[in-house]
């Protein structure tokens, strides 16, 4: 991807109010993935979803990076348990139907 | 429009103080927030009912005003013109959540007390993401056999769409930055689009496996033979072999479902055979059967 498509981490420090540690721990911990190109921190677009939730937990429920790893998890599994039971509802309406 | 008690909101006293007012809003907050409460209508109303309760209740001189004039609300515009010249100013100090609507989103009760935005007087205007809005599609099965292009009208708004071939019945996919406005300069909400897929066809559908039952009839099932099957795009010849029993599956490779954001990709089409036993047979049938089933036993 071209170096004008990333978003550099500063930029999002300024616009969320967010200090840089922040992404640093967050990176650190898996949940964001920070790319280095010529000793500048970039995020990819993409992330930015995902990035805007875990800011609004951080600073609106005060929720620690560490929480918001757990929040995380747990909300991928109900991603996951939604998706299998609307295939299993889908699934159903093979019998009743 | 009735009266609202943000106490009994937050479930706290009327005694409490700013501190545990906080605290009960952090703990409501926690419980009812949306980006831990995903598609949750009922977690989305009760969360903006705690924001607006604790706009109220954590800031003096709301609180005052509520607790004077609360329960006879209609007297708080002659209130509001005591105080016109203090030129109270409508605008956010942050602290409370507005990022899902919550921001500008205040019951009738909120508005008639405090006006349309935030109760809160000073000095930072904060930003606020526009409210989330969901909606659902109702679409044919034949229609997301292909990917196409549709035009959806949503609270006035034309949306061009892409809709992707192969897309499920209960899908839900966000569209970003086709919600409500932002508010003071914030980014616009998104769009929730569910899809209710209905199936008017042959064909029963399970992910991207498609399964349909053919009429063999009785002599091609025992001798062998050739039967036609549809499939979703066309017809196909069959080969069915000697013995065929009733209730026999066969698989149509690629010739299921197309698959999800996998361009040329298909799923199965499972065919169950169901033999045709004849009927209103005439006498000469039945004796030809008769005689077979003498064969058959000796």
């Amino acid at each position: 991807m071209n170096i004008e498509n990333l978003i550099p981490v500063t930029a999002l420090c300024t616009y969320y109010k967010v200090e840089m540690p922040f992404f640093g721990h967050l990176n650190e911990m898996g949940l964001i993935e920070i790319q280095i190109i010529e000793e500048i921190q970039y995020i990819h677009p993409d992330a930015l979803y995902e990035i805007e939730k875990m800011i609004r937990m951080h600073q609106e429920l005060a929720v620690n990076i560490e929480g918001i790893d757990v929040v995380f998890n747990l909300l991928q599994k109900i991603d996951a348990l939604q998706n299998e039971l609307i295939a299993v509802k889908n699934r159903l309406r093979l019998y009743e139907s | 429009m009735a009266f609202i008690d943000y106490y009994k909101i937050l479930e706290v006293d009327k005694t409490v103080t700013e501190a545990e007012i906080k605290k009960a809003y952090r703990k409501m907050a926690r419980k009812y927030h949306p980006d831990l409460n995903p598609n949750d209508k009922e977690a989305e109303k009760k969360f903006k009912e705690i924001n607006e309760a604790n706009e109220v209740l954590s800031h003096a001189e709301n609180r005052k005003k509520y607790d004077e004039y609360g329960e006879n609300w209609q007297h708080a515009e002659q209130y509001e013109s005591a105080k016109q010249q203090q030129q109270y100013q409508r605008s956010s100090q942050g602290g409370g959540f507005g990022g899902f609507g919550g921001g500008g989103d205040y019951s009738d009760f909120f508005e008639s007390m405090f006006g349309g935005g935030s109760a809160r007087g000073g000095r930072r205007t904060s930003q606020y993401k526009g409210e989330d809005i969901s909606a659902e599609l109702h679409l044919d099965l034949k229609d997301v056999y292909t990917t196409n292009k549709r035009t959806l009208t949503i609270n006035g708004k034309n949306i061009r769409l892409t809709i992707p071939a192969g897309v499920e019945n209960g899908q839900q996919i966000k569209i970003s930055g086709q919600g409500g406005e932002g508010i003071n300069g914030g980014p616009k909400g998104d769009l929730y689009l569910t899809f209710t897929i209905e199936n008017h066809t042959n064909f029963k559908r399970d992910k991207n496996n498609l399964y349909s039952t053919v009429p063999v009839d009785l002599y091609s099932a025992i001798l062998g033979g050739e039967v036609t099957a549809a499939t979703f795009d066309g017809k196909v010849k069959l080969t069915v072999k000697p013995g065929t029993q009733n209730g026999t599956k066969v698989k149509l490779k690629g010739k299921g479902f197309p698959i999800y954001k996998k361009e040329g990709e298909f799923g199965d089409l499972y065919i169950t055979y169901q033999i045709e036993i004849p009927t209103n047979l005439s006498e000469k049938e039945k004796e030809l059967f008769a005689e077979l089933a003498k064969l058959k036993n000796s």
